[in-house]
């Protein structure tokens, strides 16, 4: 029974990402500041601290807000083969990429 | 009298009070002064080597979040590359920002010529290359890379350039990030610039550097195992592969931060380099430029930097292990020590007799001075998301 809830809570995570527009379990205050801060200082390697780009793209909403959240967070995830665009799931969970991406869609300061 | 007397008090008591508002001009050398870049704030300091404490503090600079410096040959003035195109001439003696342009919309670096008299801006956006009057920042060239066909835009795109230096003869080298190109761009007669480019030299190339004589250009590749060499001294001989394949049969680890193959990490006939997507630093015979051994380190190098005297290599590391630098013996290839100095660890710099050794820690807001034989720290000075560490010794090297 146990075993069947927690499939039953994975399976309505899932959906919840795949339609993107709830997050199952929002980063609390602490890691959001954590996860913006990883935002600028390192994907800000590649793509400016501002976000304005460099050797990667810029990642403004009028460079990227056409993206859908899905495709946002994945790109975050899985990485892009064939391009420098590592996978940055080993630092954070899918929830995590979710809302990343909506804040890029919105704009970050 | 009693009223000119009295004046002069008070010309004197103006003087006085109002002095601390105007930075002074220091009399003295520039030979052991230092810029160090603070990336989030967008400013700079200027910093005494010797007495290891700040002079100036420069602001205004704007997007610093990549920045690189060159050095006139009088050490007087730094100029400043930053991230948003911006150039900013300093008055290295004065704390004071002289002259700044926004030549570009995205930049990654620069170089000045030989003689002094050009600067060279290596641009993301527009694709290309800017070159400057050192005296006045005036426009002497402008220098589209080539152009890449982009179908989701109406606006004309040009490869990225990186890895520009300059080079014996008024020249630059740089590489076209995208089209996977080497220039080598002539200034000898700046009224009639040439250019030679060679194409097809790897899948894009990432960075460059040149050796300190001048002799070889190397740019590094991030979409092949392999470097690319053009031998300055035989441009007709055209580009060739070096360490060709170096991490055959191996998977590529994620790459978190691009290496930088600023300066030259050379020890006797042994050149010391970072691999791409291999946690090694990799050694090269530089007769004949063939691998001589790798060295497993603690993660993905980023500057791989010897000591003045050759004695030792200094390696740090992109996310997330830019927390650590390891040093590496060139004689036994063995890592002889691993610090932990707080996450961001993004730059080194030497001493030029080699001594010392300065490194910044971004997220500690300090840079660090080591005694390069001891190993033992010598000096904390704060600084506020520091970056780069240029040293006005600089300004007398080719390629730096």
């Amino acid at each position: 029974m146990k075993q069947i809830m927690q499939w039953l809570i994975l399976a309505a995570l899932g959906n919840s990402v795949a339609i993107g527009a709830i997050i199952a379990a929002p980063p609390d205050a602490a890691r959001r500041a954590e996860l913006i801060d990883l935002l600028k200082q390192d994907c800000g390697a590649c793509h400016g601290m501002r976000l304005k780009g460099g050797l990667g793209p810029a990642l403004t909403p009028d460079a990227i807000g056409r993206l859908s959240i899905e495709t946002i967070s994945a790109t975050i995830l899985h990485g892009r083969p064939g391009t420098p665009m590592p996978p940055w799931q080993p630092f954070m969970s899918q929830d995590e990429a979710v809302w990343l991406a909506g804040q890029l869609k919105a704009g970050v300061d | 009298m009693r009223a000119s007397m009295k004046s002069l008090f008070l010309i004197a008591w103006l003087l006085v009070m109002s002095s601390p508002a105007v930075a002074e001009c220091q009399l003295r050398g520039t030979g052991d002064l230092a810029l160090v870049i603070e990336r989030a704030t967008g400013s700079a300091q200027v910093i005494d080597t010797t007495h290891r404490h700040s002079l100036f503090h420069v602001d205004g600079l704007g997007d610093l979040s990549h920045a690189s410096v060159v050095y006139s040959r009088d050490e007087r003035y730094a100029y400043v590359f930053g991230r948003d195109g911006g150039l900013s001439k300093i008055d290295m003696l004065c704390g004071t920002l002289v002259k700044r342009i926004v030549q570009g919309g995205n930049s990654i670096g620069g170089a000045i010529s030989q003689d002094g008299r050009f600067i060279a801006v290596s641009n993301y956006v527009p694709g290309g290359v800017k070159v400057f009057s050192a005296d006045d920042l005036s426009l002497v060239l402008d220098l589209p890379a080539t152009a890449v066909d982009n179908p989701k835009t109406p606006d004309k795109k040009y490869s990225k350039t990186v890895g520009l230096v300059d080079a014996p003869g008024e020249r630059f080298v740089f590489s076209l990030y995208d089209t996977g190109e080497i220039w080598l761009l002539d200034m000898l007669d700046p009224a009639k610039p040439k250019v030679t480019k060679f194409t097809d030299v790897g899948r894009q190339p990432y960075d460059g550097l040149i050796t300190p004589d001048g002799r070889y250009y190397i740019a590094g590749l991030f979409g092949e195992d392999g470097l690319a060499m053009l031998d300055l001294w035989h441009p007709e001989k055209g580009v060739t592969r070096i360490m060709d394949h170096y991490g055959r049969g191996e998977r590529k680890l994620p790459v978190y931060k691009m290496p930088h193959l600023e300066g030259w990490a050379m020890a006797g006939d042994t050149a010391f380099l970072p691999a791409v997507g291999h946690h090694e630093v990799l050694v090269a015979d530089r007769n004949g430029w063939k691998e001589k051994a790798r060295i497993a380190v603690h993660g993905q190098p980023v500057f791989v930097m010897a000591q003045p005297d050759g004695r030792r290599i200094w390696v740090n590391f992109a996310f997330p292990d830019n927390d650590t630098v390891q040093v590496i013996d060139t004689e036994s290839l063995k890592i002889i020590k691993t610090m932990k100095l707080g996450k961001g660890v993004l730059h080194m710099e030497f001493a030029p007799r080699g001594e010392a050794v300065w490194v910044s820690v971004r997220d500690r807001n300090h840079i660090l001075m080591f005694d390069t034989r001891t190993l033992k720290q010598l000096a904390e000075l704060p600084a506020t998301k520091p970056s780069g560490i240029f040293l006005t010794a600089r300004a007398h090297k080719t390629g730096l």
